[in-house]
């Protein structure tokens, strides 16, 4: 692989949320929701997260634009800590890091038209006058694939799926660099949920856009990274390139999450890991490994020693005691 | 597999709105065969959830079940009394929701709504309701059951609230389930577990299950057949084999290709052009014809008929039409009745 620039970089992120009415002052009930998160995204790459409800993805996503304030860690976006920025400061950031989410009804304010939508970044962003910030809204429309027409329109008149290539093309009014794609196809059906991904494809190849793409479906992160961070419980328990971490998962997670994934194929007959129990609550986090109470291969060490992220092979990463010697 | 046990023939549901009849069910036509798991797949507003609603006679004004036959035991439930219906739903035919935190009651603990159904069918004592209560919940794989029992349904996760909706499901032992979108709500490593628990509880009651859901990977998962629905009508039946290798309706064929894989990473996916229509907003020849890659001339000016086959399988597509000419000189069509072509309602 090329060696490309860093567009992106988590260093040690975390994010406690105080959960209220328990624990008092003294020892105050903490929600870990994001224990600890390192990665690095490059220039032009799509970094997919995925893993299941509760596992911190989406407030990872928020925290890189401060929509949720990291608790602590650095987010170094072409090299400037974003967590050391002001609120103004971090306002004229978020020029170049954009965010689409999952549900575009919720996102678009419903009494505004499309134009109004699509022209507040630009107006927020002080770019351009009237008539070139028009000319760009209708550039933007034809680009996601909108009639000229929906520029007079409100969102309730669009179906889901072009309410979300509403989002998409507010997101990229202010020719962002970053953009943070938070379950964007999850409420969609399948048919317009392809539309979607090879939309997202197009204009990442277009506008040479950086995406990081949060999802539970592996299927759906699998088609459009190029690598994946999956996580459980608050941490990145496996990172490494999609073909690697699908072909060869390292992590016990990771290899039943791969294998649970219903197949549309009768015909198929992989081995499946069925896991036992619930994910544990963020606010009572097993001790050691996050992941020993349901794993099949946990060890004595997983209960007590916490692993940590480290490379197994070239650019694969795994938390996990099997892959590396405890230190005791 | 010993008889149908439901048959439903061309039903027709519609919503009576501001902007007049809206056929969100147009023609439905499956049987259910006893200890099978039938599909049935379908986009959001394909009528999947409707028609599980009329087989429950749970259709709410302004809708309404206006046409066509569900016959259960010999009964035709579109006809049947509110009284009757009340002692066939939950008893004889149960149902299961997406979201297991809305259908399940806040206020009262999982004892009390698990023993009510016995006590309403089967006028059971509180003591042997309750003892079943606890034996069902252990046959759905909740630990602790006892004390489970004393639970509010905000203590339990998601996983196992849709346990306990399944538990209660299956307390009265019915002979068909009718499961709406179970897993969607639920995260893919406890979505294989209630499969599992599905699975099992098909193996050892012999009960026939509808499973409702938009996901390709769970049909093939767990059913036996599948019908394909598009636009309030089913346009293909048949096993998940038939259906998997070789699909014929082209919605089918798109819907297949539009599923990103784990297995292998494809340079682009396959997409139906064209949106989802809304129900009764396309009023006349093939719903799917105006996103259809092999539409013909005829498709947007004849309603296709449902075309049976000898295997059981069945597909709604003109394309179709001059093959099967040739199937009935051939040979008999099914044991099928043969039900008129459907009547153009617009």
């Amino acid at each position: 692989m090329v060696e490309s620039e860093t567009l992106l970089e988590a260093r040690n992120l975390r994010k406690y949320f105080d959960v209220k009415g328990s624990g008092g002052r003294k020892h105050p009930n903490l929600l870990k929701a994001v224990d600890g998160v390192s990665f690095s995204v490059s220039k032009g790459e799509t970094l997919g997260i995925v893993g299941e409800s509760g596992c911190g993805k989406s407030t990872t996503g928020r925290m890189l634009l401060r929509l949720i304030e990291p608790t602590a860690g650095q987010i170094l976006f072409e090299g400037r800590d974003l967590t050391q920025l002001s609120q103004r400061e971090m306002r004229k950031q978020r020029r170049h890091i954009q965010m689409v989410f999952q549900n575009p009804l919720a996102s678009l304010n419903p009494r505004r038209t499309v134009g109004e939508l699509l022209e507040q970044p630009l107006k927020v962003h002080r770019m351009g006058n009237v008539s070139e910030r028009k000319q760009r809204v209708m550039a933007l429309l034809k680009t996601v694939g909108l009639n000229e027409t929906a520029y007079g329109r409100y969102p309730h008149q669009f179906s889901g799926g072009q309410r979300q290539r509403i989002a998409i093309a507010r997101a990229l009014a202010v020719t962002p660099k970053l953009i943070v794609a938070d379950e964007p196809v999850s409420a969609l059906d399948v048919s317009v949920q392809a539309q979607i991904l090879n939309l997202l494809k197009d204009l990442q190849e277009a506008y040479q856009l950086t995406y990081l793409f949060i999802s539970h479906d592996l299927g759906v992160v699998r088609h459009i990274s190029d690598r994946v961070a999956v996580m459980y419980l608050g941490r990145i328990v496996e990172i490494a390139s999609t073909e690697d971490l699908y072909n060869d998962p390292k992590h016990p997670y990771t290899q039943a999450l791969i294998s649970t994934v219903p197949i549309p194929d009768p015909e198929y007959s992989g081995e499946r890991v069925l896991l036992q129990g619930d994910i544990p609550s963020a606010s009572e986090p097993p001790s050691g490994c996050p992941f020993h109470t349901r794993c099949p291969l946990a060890m004595e060490a997983c209960k007590t020693v916490v692993p940590r992220l480290q490379e197994s092979e070239a650019d694969h990463f795994v938390s996990c005691h099997l892959y590396h010697k405890v230190e005791a | 597999m010993t008889g149908t046990i439901l048959e439903v023939s061309q039903l027709k549901t519609s919503f009576f709105t501001e902007n007049g009849e809206v056929p969100a069910v147009s023609d439905v036509t499956f049987r259910l065969e006893k200890g099978e798991i039938l599909g049935v797949v379908g986009e959001s507003g394909c009528g999947k959830s409707v028609t599980s609603l009329s087989i429950m006679g749970l259709v709410e004004q302004p809708g309404k079940v206006v046409g066509g036959h569900i016959a259960f035991k010999g009964e035709d439930l579109t006809q049947a009394s509110a009284k009757k219906m009340r002692q066939i739903r939950g008893n004889d035919i149960a149902m299961i929701y997406q979201d297991p935190m809305s259908a399940l009651n806040p206020v009262h603990t999982i004892g009390a709504q698990l023993m009510e159904c016995l006590g309403l069918h089967h006028k059971a004592t509180r003591k042997s309701a309750r003892r079943q209560a606890i034996e069902c919940l252990e046959r759905v794989g909740l630990p602790q059951a006892e004390q489970l029992m004393h639970y509010y349904p905000h203590q339990l996760s998601g996983g196992m609230c849709q346990r306990v909706m399944i538990a209660m499901a299956m307390i009265c032992e019915p002979e068909v389930l009718i499961a709406d979108e179970p897993t969607t709500a639920l995260d893919v490593t406890i979505q294989a577990q209630i499969l599992e628990l599905m699975k099992t509880l098909n193996r050892e009651f012999n009960t026939s299950i509808i499973f409702i859901t938009h996901d390709l990977g769970v049909v093939a998962e767990i059913c036996d057949r599948v019908l394909v629905m598009y636009n309030g009508r089913v346009v293909e039946q048949g096993t998940i084999h038939t259906l998997f290798k070789a699909p014929k309706h082209p919605y089918t064929k798109g819907l297949i290709q539009s599923v990103p894989d784990v297995r292998e990473k494809k340079q682009r996916l396959y997409s139906i052009p064209g949106m989802v229509p809304s129900p009764g907003e396309i009023k006349k020849g093939c719903p799917f014809a105006p996103r259809c890659e092999r539409a013909l001339a005829q498709c947007y000016e004849i309603e296709p008929p449902f075309i049976k086959y000898e295997n059981g399988d069945a597909v709604r597509c003109l394309l179709y039409e001059a093959e099967k000419k040739e199937v009935t000189t051939h040979g008999r069509i099914g044991d099928f009745t043969r039900s008129p072509q459907p009547k153009k309602v617009f």
